[in-house]
């Protein structure tokens, strides 16, 4: 009987309020992207902004150059992630379906290598990319995505074993080549998990702010996480079109998430777990 | 006779047809692999290893690279900023780490309780973690403000002066784990997923005995949820140990206040890019390793201890 009562109404109000706690940042941040200067340092605080002011999404877009870095942005996500698409799939793939020497212990590597912390590789990496005249440009934010993400593979070696052995039997025995086999076959039946790598490796990407940091020095090449920086320096206390251009920056992760939400789900606890 | 010959026959057909096959399938299996083995080669083997090789020299990429020994490594033994890294660093992971689990566990087992609207809190917890850090940043800067931010608006209205958080050398580094906490989605997801694996025979076995809420949540719930809870230490640790965009963002990489930001892998990044002391920079690089690899081993080995897979014996 107690214990009913703890679990009816004390745990939802405990969570409510947990809920609210967690939505509140979220909420003054749109919030305030659309309040009029006057009403941003207010006491007590402004939660509805009236008159709602979209004024702060002009400035936003306008004082740093928005469309272009969106457009590097976009760029830079769209083409890493087909690189992610083409390499994981297929070496996750070969780990988990096809047998050869050396397999396991490529694969054994290819997990303590996520162990690496990146500032370990960033300097020689940097020194490459800047001895084959690459820095500055978008590719070595680019290029390593073709040659595959050690997380990624892990995920779709996970997926892929899963699947059936007699598939791939049939197909072989019907003359079907090995790429065929996968391309044909294995790969269609793995399309949510294509699906998972490809949304974390657009997020991932298009949420980076190290890569470009160390590799972009150009302003017109810019990608939309260095200019909510560059933004922040040049307009230290403008906190309305900052908020705004945080809110315009989110939104198509957000966007994606929503569109996408069960298998992004699905993706982020089958990785985590099913090791 | 004859018929015996034909089975004989026929199995060293299959058998020459399997291992035509399994060449096969050898081959393709190499070739499929290629592309990994070149980009662990390229951005993982060769990095890490001429990382050693450029610790061991004074290089700055504009003029060959000189080789000095353990100069480097001697001078960082010297230098207070990589102590105050160092420690700054562990002090934040020491803190982050232990707070991230028992907030995200117990987030975690809300959420999996049945509760009206479950998914669309689910969402609520969620959707912290889709945001840029940098705007995680600029949000929380201006909420944690001392003079006109929410935390410290709220607080006042319950009677508490709130600290200067930020500003402040004792709440600056809590102010970055208050932050991460708000971004923990990912890792309440991948609980809820280890708590519904959960084999629903445990509990069914503890009502019988009569075992009330509080005795199921610590002998069945969170015994049983070790591997996971394992699984987001190591990648806890891993992740705080190389934190750099959120200080770096706040902080424009100065680390202030008094240095109390200044994160390693910020510092390592300042040599490395402002002041192009790649040779330095690679030893700081090796040093992260080690401390990493060192914290990641001990956790390992503890873990036989405390951590229990189920049907394991």
């Amino acid at each position: 009987m107690k214990t009913n009562l703890v679990k009816r109404i004390a745990i939802p109000i405990l969570l409510l309020l947990a809920a609210v706690g967690f939505a509140l940042p979220f909420i003054w941040m749109v919030s305030t992207s659309l309040k009029a200067a006057d009403q941003l340092f207010v006491h007590p605080p402004v939660w509805i902004p009236n008159p709602v002011n979209w004024e702060n999404y002009v400035h936003a877009v306008t004082e740093i150059a928005f469309f272009t870095q969106f457009k590097n942005s976009l760029i830079i996500a769209t083409i890493s992630t087909v690189g992610v698409i083409i390499s994981c799939p297929l070496v996750g793939y070969t780990f988990a379906r096809l047998k050869w020497k050396g397999r396991d212990t490529l694969f054994l590597i290819t997990l303590a290598v996520m162990m690496i912390p990146f500032p370990v590789t960033m300097v020689p990496l940097f020194i490459v990319w800047s001895k084959l005249g690459l820095v500055g440009t978008f590719m070595p934010l680019i290029i390593p995505a073709f040659f595959g993400v050690p997380f990624y593979i892990f995920l779709m070696r996970q997926f892929f074993k899963q699947l059936p052995r007699d598939l791939e039997d049939a197909a072989r025995i019907d003359g079907c080549s090995e790429f065929g086999i996968y391309l044909r076959i294995m790969l269609p039946l793995c399309q949510p998990a294509v699906l998972t790598i490809a949304l974390f490796q657009f997020m991932a990407s298009w949420n980076d702010f190290l890569g470009p940091l160390i590799y972009l020095n150009d302003e017109t090449k810019y990608t939309l996480q260095l200019g909510l920086q560059q933004f922040r320096t040049a307009q230290d206390t403008a906190w309305g079109p900052l908020m705004a251009a945080s809110v315009l920056v989110a939104l198509p992760i957000i966007f994606l998430y929503f569109i996408v939400q069960k298998r992004f789900i699905q993706g982020i606890t089958f990785g985590g777990v099913k090791g | 006779m004859s018929n015996l010959t034909e089975v004989t026959n026929v199995k060293a057909k299959a058998s020459k047809k399997t291992t035509s096959m399994e060449t096969r399938i050898r081959r393709a299996g190499i070739l499929f692999a290629l592309p990994w083995i070149i980009g662990l080669l390229a951005f993982y083997a060769y990095p890490l290893f001429s990382s050693m090789y450029y610790s061991l020299t004074n290089y700055n990429v504009i003029s060959p690279s000189q080789w000095i020994g353990f100069e480097n490594y001697i001078t960082l033994f010297n230098d207070d900023l990589f102590w105050k890294g160092l420690k700054n660093t562990l002090a934040y992971a020491l803190m982050q780490v232990p707070l991230a689990i028992m907030f995200g566990v117990t987030l975690a087992m809300l959420l999996n309780l049945p509760v009206f609207g479950q998914g669309f809190l689910r969402t609520v917890f969620f959707l912290p973690s889709l945001l840029p850090v940098i705007a995680t940043t600029i949000l929380w800067q201006w909420l944690l403000n001392p003079q006109f931010g929410l935390v410290n608006a709220f607080l006042e209205k319950i009677g508490i002066t709130g600290p200067g958080w930020l500003g402040d050398t004792t709440w600056s580094k809590p102010s970055l784990v208050i932050m991460t906490l708000w971004v923990l989605g990912n890792s309440i997801l991948i609980y809820l997923a280890g708590l519904q694996d959960i084999s629903k025979d445990y509990y069914e076995a503890a009502d019988i005995d009569g075992a009330n809420w509080l005795q199921k949540t610590f002998h069945i719930t969170i015994p049983l949820l070790t591997p996971v809870i394992f699984f987001n230490m190591i990648m806890g640790v891993i992740h705080a140990l190389q934190e750099f965009t959120l200080p770096y963002a706040l902080t424009y990489g100065t680390g202030n206040p008094a240095e109390s930001l200044l994160f390693y892998s910020m510092y390592l990044y300042n040599n490395a890019f402002l002041y192009m002391k790649m040779g330095y920079a690679s030893a700081m690089a090796w040093i992260l390793f080690v401390v990493v690899m060192l914290i990641t081993v001990v956790l390992l080995k503890s873990s036989g201890k405390w951590v229990f897979y189920q049907g394991d014996d």
